[in-house]
C-alpha cells in the first residue's frame, strides 16, 4: 500500500512537470481563452457584471495559497487523528490478548 | 505483482506519457469557471433556478448526516477539505496552460452527490468572492457543472463499476466526472452563445476544444489523487467506511 500510494504521487508530479518540461507556453492560468471565444461569437457581447472585489496579483496567489493550506490542513489533521487512533487501538487489542 | 506485470504498467506508463505529450500541442488555452458577466442574465438566472433545488436537497441531505452520524463529521471535513484543496491547485497541462481539478469525487463516493452540491458550493463562492474566480452571477452555472453535473456522473460511474475492483472504479469514477463538468461548461457556453453558422453544436465543438486536452491529464491527476486518499481512509478509517455502507444499506 505504501509503495502504492508513493506511486500515485509520482505519477501526478510527472503528469504536472512534463509539460513544464516539454511544451513551451504561456501556461497563463486565465480564464481567458474562453472568454475570447465569446467575444470571437458574439463580438457585441459586454459582461454585464464585475467582480465585487479583485484582488491584486501577489494577494490572489496568497488567498489560493491559503486555500490550499487550509484544505491540506484539515485532511492532514484528520488522516493523523484516524491514523493515531486505530494505531492506539491495534495497541489495546495486543496488550489485552 | 510479478516482475512482468511490472514492465508491462511500466512500458503503458510511458507509452501514455508520450502520446499525452505528443497530442497536446502548446496552444494556449484556459478555462476552468465561467467568468463573473460572462453569461447573458437570462441564462445566469435559469442556471440560479435549476441549481438552487440540488442545494436545498443537498442541505438536507448534509444535516441528516450530521445529526444522525455526527462521528462523521470529521470525514465530511475532510471531503470539504479535499475539493479545497484541489480545486486551489492550478495545474500546468499539456496545452501550455493551465487549469484546475474539481475534487468532488472524493466526497461523492463517500456521502453521496448531493452532500458534494453543498461543499462544492461553498468553494465556489469563496473563490467567486475572494479570488474573483469564477462570478456570483455565474454561481448557479457554475454550481450546476461543478457541483451537480460532476458529482452525479461521477455517482452513476461509480455505482456502474464497483462491483469490480474498487480503485479503477474510483479511478474512472472522479476523473470522469472531473472531465464531465467540463463538458457541462462548455454545453452551457454554446447554448448561451451559438455561432452565426453552425448553431449550438459549432460553438459547443468551439468551448469543448478549449477544455478538452488541457483537462484530461487533469482529471487523470484527480483520479489519481482521490484513490491515495481513498488508500488512507482504507488503512485508517475502518469505522467510517463501515458506518457509511450502514447508512447506504438503509436507504
Amino acid at each position: 500500500m505504501k509503495y502504492q500510494n508513493g506511486l500515485l504521487i509520482l505519477m501526478v508530479m510527472v503528469l504536472s512537470i512534463a509539460p513544464l518540461i516539454f511544451i513551451r507556453g504561456e501556461y497563463e492560468g486565465a480564464d481567458g481563452q474562453a472568454e475570447a471565444a465569446i467575444t470571437e461569437l458574439n463580438a457585441d457581447y459586454e459582461p454585464w457584471f464585475n467582480p465585487l472585489f479583485e484582488p491584486p496579483g501577489e494577494v490572489e496567489s496568497l488567498l489560493f495559497a491559503a486555500q490550499a493550506a487550509f484544505g491540506a490542513g484539515v485532511i492532514g489533521y484528520v488522516i493523523g487523528l484516524y491514523q493515531g487512533r486505530s494505531k492506539q487501538r491495534k495497541q489495546t487489542h495486543e496488550s489485552s490478548d | 505483482m510479478n516482475v512482468r506485470h511490472q514492465k508491462w504498467i511500466t512500458l503503458g506508463l510511458i507509452a501514455g506519457l508520450s502520446s499525452y505529450i505528443v497530442l497536446g500541442s502548446a496552444t494556449p488555452a484556459a478555462a476552468m469557471h465561467i467568468a463573473e458577466g460572462f453569461l447573458p442574465i437570462q441564462w445566469a438566472v435559469f442556471w440560479w433556478v435549476i441549481s438552487l433545488p440540488f442545494f436545498v436537497l443537498g442541505l438536507r441531505s448534509v444535516s441528516r448526516i450530521t445529526s444522525q452520524h455526527p462521528e462523521l463529521k470529521l470525514l465530511l471535513a475532510l471531503a470539504g477539505a479535499f475539493t479545497f484543496v484541489l480545486s486551489a491547485l492550478k495545474l500546468p497541462s499539456v496545452t501550455g496552460s493551465c487549469s484546475h481539478p474539481t475534487g468532488t469525487g472524493l466526497g461523492t463516493i463517500l456521502f453521496g452527490p448531493l452532500t458534494m452540491t453543498v461543499l462544492g458550493s461553498l468553494v465556489l463562492l469563496f473563490q467567486a468572492v475572494l479570488l474573483a474566480h469564477g462570478g456570483l452571477t455565474t454561481l448557479g452555472a457554475n454550481l450546476f457543472s461543478m457541483a451537480i453535473v460532476g458529482p452525479f456522473f461521477t455517482y452513476g460511474i461509480y455505482a456502474l463499476m464497483k462491483g469490480g475492483n474498487q480503485k479503477f472504479a474510483i479511478f474512472f469514477a472522479s476523473a470522469l466526472g472531473n472531465l464531465s463538468t467540463y463538458i457541462a461548461t462548455s454545453i452551457q457556453l454554446a447554448l448561451a452563445f451559438p455561432a452565426a453558422s453552425g448553431g449550438i453544436l459549432a460553438s459547443f465543438i468551439k468551448f469543448a476544444g478549449i477544455f478538452a486536452i488541457t483537462q484530461v491529464p487533469l482529471a487523470i491527476s484527480e483520479g489519481l489523487l482521490t484513490v491515495l486518499v481513498w488508500n488512507w481512509l482504507q488503512s485508517y478509517g475502518h469505522r467510517e467506511l463501515n458506518v457509511l455502507k450502514l447508512i447506504k444499506q438503509e436507504h
